[in-house]
């Protein structure tokens, strides 16, 4: 092989990483159509799109960098009751620059503790997370005449969204402005994990003794990734707060930060969008289980996490093998990629 | 001759052992260094000392006569200090190409960048194009590192690190379990690093020792026993039976 056709080739497998696959447009598109489609359904789809986000953050520690939190509460609870604060006090009344506040106000925190969960192994983060998630939930309680403590965040008035969109009680303009925070988002997370320092992050969670000797600085490149995920779980609690016009001390609740986990286990880490469809997976069987059974839908819930992993992710969605081929042969830029490379797959 | 590499008085304790005892090595510029030893002589534990992954319990470390000794790992390889690992330490699930680009990356202080993708970098690109093609990796280059044969891997090893462009190269066992015909690919590449280039090399293949290496560094127990040309060593009768004293216990 000749060096320019290698070069050529080179350049593309480097980029190919980042391209927009059919499915992944054609997912994006069905959730913008929803707005339209399901206009009754718009409260339960501003929890799916909060979920999702907040389990979006989780996959960024966990499913690029490896880090294992079970305390992830701790920032989605800093950025709901952040947004909660700067509305009633009247701070800033604009909710997409209260929320863009309440996500650095997350991040501050996510950086400060971030040191914790660089030493020791994943047991030890487990609970280092968990610790940070609990004390802010005491801290919460504590200073009740700041947060309101057990009774939660009384009198939080949220203003109409650049001044112009009322939130209503039917959850339209609530579902439009999760779900383009969403989006955005999640356009700056696919373009971080694409780049140069998304690899190094998969580095270093594939093996961080050869990551330090081919010279990537492991330790900052895992705060900076924590930093940035406590941002996106602050923006989704904000995101709580301000479309429910509420935070209670729930927000920094232990069984949060296990439910995400969960999530983010039913739809798969380390891909982005194991998240939002967990989230979808998760929050649509807890309405409708609920609604068969109020008091024991966990049971059904734990019964399929169990299946999930007895049988296998792989196994359970066969079923959407020919759907993934269809898209496949769809995709233009796969179809030349394959032709200029025969030799993968071997 | 210029010293590149240097420890002074170096030592490392692991409780009541001593893995690492009084260790002053002196590496020329450009030289090509073997270093040789029994098993358990301690020469993989002076590699980590040297590369950062432990710490000394005294003594130091010098690269271009500047101490390196607090230094963490990461930063030595900026410096120019890179290595191979005995036991391959690669990325099961990136590709060859991912895995060569990460170094690179970093190289040209790419690393951090967590907007653009690797392969909008035409020099990034360039230089790994190179690496592939010249550690024979561009037909598995998109395989994921987990499934290629292992000779593939081993020269993956060195390939990631050579994509560093060290100044120091410690090669810890390069040619170790690899098979007749890949071992040739493998010494070929390590005889065809450029001359400025210093090379530390570890090896138990007296034939690739004396083959390749200009001066010798005989260590045992922790300790530098001998050191001096391949001729000399050769010779010494008390590296003879340090070798030969181990060879009638096995």
């Amino acid at each position: 092989m000749s060096p320019r056709p290698l070069f050529a080739d080179v350049s593309s497998r480097l980029a190919a990483r980042s391209h927009w696959h059919p499915l992944e447009v054609a997912f994006w598109l069905a959730a913008i159509a929803t707005i339209y489609a399901l206009p009754s359904r718009h409260l339960i789809l501003t929890e799916i799109a909060i979920l999702g986000l907040f389990a979006l953050s989780l996959d960024l520690i966990l499913g690029y960098a490896g880090i294992v939190s079970l305390g992830h509460a701790a920032f989605f609870g800093f950025g709901a009751y952040a947004a909660g604060l700067l509305a009633k006090h009247g701070l800033v009344t604009e909710p997409l620059l209260a929320l863009i506040a309440s996500g650095l106000a997350a991040m501050v925190l996510g950086f400060a503790t971030s040191f914790l969960v660089l030493r020791g192994s994943d047991l030890t983060r487990i609970m280092v997370t968990l610790g940070v998630a609990v004390v802010l939930r005491e801290i919460a309680n504590r200073y009740a005449g700041l947060t309101g403590g057990a009774d939660g965040l009384q009198g939080v008035e949220i203003t109409p969204l650049f001044g112009l969109f009322r939130f209503d009680i039917f959850g339209h303009t609530a579902y439009c402005y999760a779900l383009g925070v969403l989006l955005v988002l999640f356009l700056v997370a696919r373009r971080i994990v694409h780049s140069s320092f998304g690899l190094s992050l998969l580095a270093i969670k594939g093996n961080p003794l050869r990551a330090a000797a081919v010279g990537i600085p492991v330790n900052a490149r895992l705060v900076a990734i924590y930093t940035i995920a406590a941002g996106y779980a602050g923006v989704a609690g904000a995101l709580l707060t301000q479309t429910t016009a509420f935070a209670s001390l729930s927000v920094f609740d232990f069984d949060r930060s296990a439910d995400l986990l969960l999530v983010l286990v039913i739809g798969g880490a380390g891909y982005l969008y194991g998240g939002l469809i967990g989230a979808i997976v998760f929050k649509l069987m807890q309405d409708y289980l609920s609604s068969l059974t109020p008091q024991y839908w966990p049971f059904w819930i734990g019964l399929l996490l169990v299946a999930l992993v007895l049988v296998g992710r792989e196994r359970m969605t066969s079923w959407t093998r020919p759907i993934r081929a269809l898209a496949a042969r769809l995709d233009w830029r796969d179809a030349r990629g394959r032709a200029a490379i025969p030799a993968e797959g071997r | 001759m210029a010293l590149v590499l240097e420890t002074v008085g170096l030592e490392k304790r692991f409780g009541g052992l001593v893995a690492t005892n009084d260790v002053s090595l002196k590496v020329e510029k450009g030289s090509r260094h073997a270093l040789i030893g029994p098993n358990g002589a301690g020469k993989t534990t002076l590699i980590n000392l040297l590369t950062g992954v432990l710490r000394p319990t005294a003594g130091r470390i010098l690269l271009d006569s500047r101490d390196i000794t607090a230094l963490k790992a990461n930063a030595r390889v900026k410096l120019g200090l890179t290595r191979t690992f005995q036991i391959n330490q690669l990325f099961a699930d990136l590709t060859p190409l991912e895995t060569v680009s990460l170094a690179v990356a970093e190289r040209l202080g790419a690393g951090a960048d967590w907007w653009r993708p690797p392969g909008r970098r035409p020099q990034l690109v360039e230089e790994v194009a190179e690496i592939l093609e010249s550690f024979r990796l561009a037909d598995v280059m998109n395989a994921r590192t987990s499934v290629l044969p292992y000779g593939k891997q081993r020269l993956l090893e060195i390939a990631v690190a050579v994509a560093s462009r060290p100044r120091v190269l410690l090669l810890d066992e390069p040619a170790a379990g690899v098979p007749e015909e890949e071992r040739h690919a493998i010494l070929d590449i390590v005889a065809a690093l450029p001359q400025d280039v210093t090379v530390l090399l570890i090896e138990h293949d007296m034939d690739l020792v004396f083959r390749f290496a200009q001066r010798i560094s005989v260590l045992v127990n922790g300790a530098l026993f001998v050191e001096g040309t391949p001729e000399a060593i050769a010779r010494d009768p008390r590296v003879k039976e340090v070798y030969l004293g181990e060879a009638a216990h096995a």
